[in-house]
C-alpha cells in the first residue's frame, strides 16, 4: 500500500488510483521517492507511468543482492520525466528459487541492454526479452559475478596462504 | 608468499572464444558481413560492430561490447567508501573528475549530516568544467581526425596538454586524479592556481574560434557531417540517449540546470540547443558548451570563496598532519579512518550529474558498514551506445564513422 509520506507525490498517488494494490510499500528518504511494486504488475506499472505520467525516460535498471535475505534480489528501475522534472524509483523483490520477472523492453527500448546486464551479472531472467544473452561477460562464462556468493577474484582461481 | 593455482581441468578450448553475433551471411544471400573492430582506430577503444551490408548500405548493425569489462562495480564492494574514489577515475578515463564528483555527492547524500564548504563546492564545479573542456577537446580532435581533418587534432591536444598540467598541479596526476573526495577535496589547492587557470581560461575562447574557423570553412567537413546521422528525438529518448546528442535534437535538458548540484545554481551560463539533429549540430552543441564552460570557469576563478576546502567532519575527513602529531583525538580518528574506514548509515541514494557525455548516475546502497553494499554506475556511454543501430541501419557505410564518432562514447565507460 502507498505510505503516507508519498500520498502527496503526484505520480505515486495517480498510480495507486489507477492500479490499486500494485504498490507494496514505499519511502521518500533523502527526498528520493521509491516504490516497491508487485513484480507481476511491473509491465502495467511502467506502461501507465510512461504513457499517462510522462515518464518518457528510463535511466537504468539494476539489481541488488541481499543474501541471505528472502526474497534475495531486488530489481531497481530509475524513471525520469523530462517535462515534469521528476524522478521515481521502482523496486521489485525477486525470490532466489524463481529469479524471473517480466521484461519492460516493450515499454522502453533502452531496457534491452540494462536487462541483459542484470541477467549477466545477477542471473535474474527477464521473460519476453527479445535477446536475453550475456552482454559484459563472455558468453561461456560460468556464474553471475555481482552475486554476493561469487568471490571477487572469480571461481577459477584460488589464492592460498592469504 | 601466496601461490596462484589455476584449475586447468575447467579451462576448455571454448574459453578463448568470445561468441557474439554471426560472422557469416546466410548461404545464398548476396549480403556481406563486415566485422568492424574490436581493434579499429575509429571505434576509440574496443568496440566490435558486426555490420550486414548490401553493397554500400548497412542493413543491420549489432554492437558487441564487454571487451573492456573490468568488474569495477564488483570491486567497489570490496573497498572502503573512500577507496572507491580511485576506482571511479578508471570508469570513464576522459572525465575522471566528473566520476569522482558524482560518487562523492552520492555518498555525501547518503551520510546526510555533512556540509561541504563553499570553496570546495566551487572548486569542484571549476574542475568538472575543466574536465568537460578536456573531454570535448579529445572528442573534437579525434572525431575530426576520423573524418579527415587532421590539423584540428594538434590544436586540440595543445590545449588539452595545458588542462592536464593544471590537473597535475592540483592533484599530482594528469588523468587518474582522485582529487574530489568524500567530504571535500584531496589536497589543498596549490599556491598560484588562480594565475595558471586564469591565464588559460582568458586565452581559451579565442582557441575555440580557431577550431571553428578551421572546420566551418572546410567543405569536406561540412559535407560529411551535415544531414548525417539523423534519428528522431523520440527514438533517442526511448533508447536512453542523454547529453549533447539530445540537445542537438532540440531537447533542452541539462542536469546542471534542471537538478543543480554542488553550486551550479550560482553560476551564469546557457544551455546550447540545436534542432538539426545531425552530426554537424552535435559538433556545434559541443563547441558552444566549451564556450559556456569557459564562462563558468572564469566566474569560478574570479569569485572563488575563501575558507575551508574540506568539511568539518573529523570522522570522515583525514586530520591535518600537524594536528595528528599534536592531538590525541586527531590521531585516533586518523587511525580509525585509515585502518577500517568510516561507516555510512544504511540506506540508498541516487545522484546524477551532467558529464561531458550525458547523465551519469551513481546508485549507492549502504548496509551500515564501512564498505558499500552496492555501487551501480549508470554511465552515459552505455545508454548512448544502445542507439548505435538506429544511427547506422539503412545508411551508407561511409557515413558510419561520422555517426559513430558523433556519439562520443568511451569504452571504459560502457563496459566498466
Amino acid at each position: 500500500m502507498l505510505p503516507d509520506i508519498l500520498k502527496d507525490h503526484p505520480a505515486a498517488s495517480a498510480l495507486d488510483a489507477a492500479l490499486p494494490g500494485v504498490i507494496v510499500n514505499g519511502h521518500a528518504e533523502r527526498h528520493e521517492p521509491t516504490l516497491w511494486v508487485d513484480p507481476a504488475g511491473i509491465v502495467d506499472v511502467c506502461r501507465f507511468l510512461k504513457e499517462q505520467q510522462q515518464f518518457v525516460r528510463l535511466s537504468g535498471i539494476t539489481g541488488v543482492d541481499w543474501l541471505p535475505a528472502d526474497p534475495r534480489f531486488e530489481v531497481v528501475y530509475f524513471l525520469h520525466s523530462l517535462t515534469r522534472n521528476l524522478r521515481l524509483r521502482l523496486k521489485c523483490w525477486i525470490h532466489e528459487s524463481q529469479p524471473e520477472i517480466d521484461s519492460v523492453t516493450g515499454v522502453w527500448r533502452t531496457a534491452n541492454w540494462y536487462e541483459r546486464e542484470v541477467f549477466d551479472l545477477f542471473g535474474i531472467r527477464f521473460r519476453n526479452h527479445p535477446d536475453l544473452t550475456r552482454i559484459l561477460m563472455p558468453s561461456d562464462w560460468e556464474g553471475h559475478p555481482l552475486r554476493k556468493d561469487y568471490p571477487v577474484h572469480g571461481h577459477k582461481y584460488t589464492y592460498q596462504n592469504e | 608468499m601466496r601461490e596462484l593455482t589455476i584449475h586447468t581441468d575447467s579451462i576448455s578450448a571454448t574459453d578463448a572464444t568470445h561468441e557474439g553475433p554471426p560472422v557469416t551471411a546466410p548461404a545464398g544471400s548476396r549480403h556481406m558481413i563486415l566485422n568492424m573492430g574490436p581493434q579499429h582506430p575509429s571505434t576509440h577503444g574496443v568496440l566490435r560492430v558486426v555490420l550486414e551490408l548490401d553493397g554500400e548500405t548497412i542493413l543491420k548493425a549489432v554492437p558487441d561490447i564487454g571487451f573492456l569489462h573490468t568488474g569495477i562495480e564488483k570491486e567497489c564492494e570490496a573497498k572502503t567508501w573512500q577507496q572507491v574514489v580511485t576506482l571511479t577515475d578508471r570508469v570513464d578515463y576522459l572525465s575522471n573528475l566528473s566520476n569522482n564528483l558524482v560518487y562523492a555527492l552520492a555518498v555525501e547524500k547518503l551520510i546526510g549530516d555533512i556540509e561541504i564548504p563553499a570553496k570546495a563546492q566551487w572548486m569542484r564545479v571549476m574542475l568538472a568544467e575543466l574536465q568537460r573542456l578536456n573531454s570535448h577537446l579529445v572528442w573534437l580532435g579525434t572525431h575530426a581526425l576520423d573524418i579527415g581533418a587532421m590539423t584540428v587534432f594538434f590544436y586540440c591536444f595543445r590545449e588539452r596538454e595545458d588542462i592536464l598540467r593544471i590537473f597535475e598541479m592540483f592533484s599530482g596526476q594528469r588523468m587518474m586524479t582522485s582529487y574530489i573526495r568524500i567530504g571535500g577535496l584531496a589536497l589543498e589547492p596549490p599556491r598560484g592556481w588562480q594565475q595558471v587557470v586564469g591565464k588559460f581560461i582568458n586565452a581559451f575562447p579565442s582557441k575555440v574560434d580557431e577550431y571553428e574557423n578551421l572546420l566551418n570553412s572546410n567543405p569536406i567537413w561540412k559535407i560529411r557531417t551535415q544531414g548525417v546521422g539523423y534519428v528522431p528525438l523520440e527514438d533517442l529518448l526511448d533508447l536512453g540517449v542523454t547529453g549533447p546528442m539530445i540537445r542537438a535534437a532540440g531537447q533542452k535538458w541539462d542536469v546542471r540546470k534542471d537538478e543543480p548540484y554542488s553550486s551550479y545554481d550560482q553560476f551564469d551560463f546557457e544551455i546550447p540547443v540545436y534542432k538539426e539533429n545531425d552530426v554537424f549540430s552535435r559538433y556545434r552543441v559541443r563547441l558552444e558548451e566549451m564556450r559556456q564552460s569557459a564562462r563558468i570557469i572564469k566566474q569560478a576563478v574570479e569569485g572563488m570563496p575563501e575558507g575551508a576546502w574540506q568539511a568539518d567532519a573529523p570522522k570522515i575527513v583525514l586530520p591535518e598532519r600537524e594536528k595528528m602529531k599534536t592531538q590525541m583525538e586527531a590521531l585516533i580518528y586518523h587511525f580509525k579512518i585509515v585502518t577500517e574506514g568510516f561507516r555510512v548509515p544504511a540506506g540508498e541514494a541516487y545522484q546524477t550529474i551532467e558529464s561531458p557525455r550525458g547523465e551519469i548516475g551513481y546508485y549507492v546502497v549502504s548496509n551500515g558498514t564501512s564498505k558499500p553494499h552496492r555501487v551501480f554506475m549508470r554511465t552515459p556511454s552505455f545508454g548512448n551506445l544502445q542507439a548505435l543501430p538506429a544511427l547506422l541501419e539503412g545508411r551508407l557505410l561511409a557515413d558510419s564513422i561520422a555517426s559513430l564518432g558523433s556519439m562520443d562514447f568511451v569504452l571504459g565507460d560502457v563496459d566498466r
